[in-house]
């Protein structure tokens, strides 16, 4: 009976830090999920921060959620951080009765998971696209079949267990109230080995990352080479979007693989998704095929994004391109 | 000294072939979709593989898959790996993701290694979680999004470029350690004929789950600690407007879509 057992705990958070110090963008996602759940369940949200220095992160995190642990663990810098999180973390759930951990599903979120399951003996449910509370637990919603199927999962009966959230399937959106942060030492031992990080190598980043864009204008093998993405670049600078990338130009060396789009990239959601160049095979539809808007530039009318763009415009894409710079500059 | 290399392989259905469906039993129907291995994975054997031809040493595939698992795994072993291991047991068809990890990690304890390489999730399952909870049950050194690795045998440790937000970190650790890998590691090659001949004689071990002294009460279908509740069909997307004409009537065309969406 729905309702009828509700959360016997607390809904937490195990967030994640940008290189400054600050909460990821992810886990303010996570955070405003686990506020929506603690709401429906009647229960209360809370998360954790392990850093070197959690400091503002735990603040930020507090705008989110009733209760924040904060741990300055010196080890969480200098090593590879998701392990020594996990342990942290562990540390502080085992004494806590949770309703649900989540996490991230990103590669941070996604090696804390993985390392809680195993310390906390618990199941996981993974690559959330949309999670509500329903009889007492969560019920997880995943996109599966490249996309064809939405499944609804929940933890059996008598189960709680962790959950991966995709990033950009939540808004995240603050509390009105800010929450209490309580600021706890690391305790004992970490005992899984640590592993060092020796060295930090800072590459020339895109100048606003896929995942968070609201834009994205990607490219494909019919961009041709380095100089065309000079074209795409134009056309995402005038209408504030990232630059994203199919396999193909990857593998041509054209542009960074953190800007891959697809089954072995990144998956994205963003408002509006212009391809140029780019067929819409399914290892690259699955990351994007839930963007809000998707335009098509191809000159060939047959190209499988024909079946699920919103638009596409046959003819060259330098052509159309240029004319679309300026359409668009004409308008602005 | 050689390097002893387990790589983790998943049969997956083609992603390619776009043909899953799931049967009677609310289960994938593999009869359906023809099986390949996770896209992922063969980076991660495609480096294995390079490191052995570096370092010398061998290459073992282990999945845990149904016993058509054999047929996806040869494909592995005629690129190059050299034995494999199959652990299948009806007991283990719809096991959640903490079999798997109880049940690969059972399976590792019986073999030797130097390195462990997992791919970073699998296209089915999109999970990405299974190589951090192995690695800490077995208490290995865990390095992750590896876009390049590099043993050092004769030290006895090894390195690993991880995907940062901003660029790389520089991972180091202790071998035997599980190491799970990205496209960045490499484009897997083909089978070569020769290769492909050659796997057809290359030793698979299969192990139930009495061989591995795992309890079916505690891992596979009947233990699964999750459920799926349902399933629907993600909403439509709306049909698709098919512009052609002059480069400037098709510019015209989009920025009026993006105008009556306010998105300019
Ligand atoms: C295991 C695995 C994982 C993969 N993961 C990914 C992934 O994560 N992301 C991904 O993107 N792919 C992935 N792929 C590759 C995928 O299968 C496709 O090969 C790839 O997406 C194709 O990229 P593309 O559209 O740029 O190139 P193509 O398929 O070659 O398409 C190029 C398109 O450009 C058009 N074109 C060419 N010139 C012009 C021009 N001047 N003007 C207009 N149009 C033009 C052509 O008509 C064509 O439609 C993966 C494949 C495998 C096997």
């Amino acid at each position: 009976m729905a309702g009828a057992k509700d959360a016997k705990g607390t809904i937490w958070v195990v967030a994640e830090t940008n290189a400054d110090g600050s909460l990821a963008k992810s886990s303010t996602e996570v955070a405003t999920l686990a506020r929506t759940l603690a709401e429906a369940a009647g229960a209360s949200a809370a998360g954790i921060v392990i850093a070197a220095d959690p400091k503002a992160a735990a603040a930020e995190l507090a705008g989110y959620v009733a209760r924040v642990v904060a741990v300055a663990e010196p080890k969480a810098a200098g090593y590879a951080w998701a392990q020594v999180a996990a342990q942290r973390a562990a540390a502080i759930l085992a004494s806590e009765s949770p309703a649900v951990i989540l996490t991230g599903a990103g590669p941070d979120g996604r090696d804390v998971a993985g390392t809680l399951s195993a310390l906390l003996e618990r199941p996981v449910l993974v690559n959330a696209t949309a999670v509500a509370w329903k009889d007492g637990g969560p019920s997880v919603e995943m996109s599966v079949f490249g996309g064809k199927l939405i499944t609804t999962s929940a933890f059996v009966d008598g189960e709680w267990g962790i959950v991966t959230v995709r990033p950009n399937v939540v808004t995240a959106e603050e509390a009105g109230s800010k929450g209490k942060v309580e600021t706890q030492a690391p305790a004992g031992d970490l005992d899984l080995p640590l592993v060092k990080v020796v060295d930090q190598i800072t590459e020339a980043a895109a100048a606003l990352p896929i995942e968070e864009a609201r834009v994205i204008v990607a490219g494909g093998r019919g961009v041709g080479g380095p100089d065309g993405f000079a074209l795409v670049r134009e056309i995402a600078a005038v209408l504030g979007g990232a630059v994203g990338a199919t396999r193909a130009a990857v593998d041509s060396g054209w542009i960074p693989y953190n800007q891959q789009i697809g089954q072995t990239g990144k998956i994205v959601k963003p408002q509006l998704y212009l391809a140029l160049g780019i067929s819409g095979a399914i290892q690259h539809k699955v990351g994007m095929q839930t963007a809000g808007t998707i335009i098509g530039i191809n000159r060939d009318p047959d190209a499988p994004i024909a079946e699920f763009a919103d638009l596409v415009v046959v003819g060259d894409l330098f052509e159309v391109g240029k004319a679309l710079l300026a359409e668009l500059k004409s308008r602005a | 000294m050689p390097l002893r290399i387990v790589v983790l392989t998943k049969p997956v259905p083609d992603p390619a072939a776009a043909a899953e469906r799931l049967g009677a039993d609310g289960r994938l129907d593999r009869a359906a979709s023809p099986a390949v291995i996770n896209g992922n994975d063969e980076y991660t054997l495609e480096a294995s593989l390079k490191l052995v031809e570096a370092h010398g040493g061998e290459v073992t595939l282990l999945s845990m898959a149904p016993p058509s698992g054999l047929e996806t795994m040869r494909k592995g072993l005629a690129m190059g790996a050299h034995r494999g291991v199959l652990v299948t047991d009806p007991a283990l068809a719809g096991s959640d993701q903490g079999s798997t990890i109880q049940v690969l990690a059972a399976a590792l304890r019986g073999l030797e290694y130097d390195l462990v390489l997992a791919g970073f999730d699998t296209s089915d399952g999109v999970g990405g979680v299974v190589g951090a909870a192995i690695a800490s049950l077995l208490k290995l050194p865990y390095l992750s999004s590896a876009a390049k690795i590099e043993p050092d045998p004769d030290a006895g440790t090894v390195r690993v470029r991880r995907i940062s937000p901003t660029g790389f970190d520089l991972l180091e650790a202790p071998m035997p350690a599980l190491i799970v890998g990205t496209q960045l590691l490499g484009e897997p090659r083909y089978p070569s004929l020769k290769g492909i001949m050659a796997a057809r004689s290359k030793e698979v071990v299969t192990k139930s789950l009495a061989d591995l002294e795992l309890d079916a009460k505690v891992v596979g279908g009947a233990a699964s600690r999750s459920k799926v509740t349902g399933t629907t069909k993600p909403p439509a997307r709306g049909a698709t407007t098919v512009v052609r004409g002059t480069p400037e009537e098709g510019a015209k065309a989009i920025a009026d879509l993006l105008a009556s969406r306010r998105l300019i």
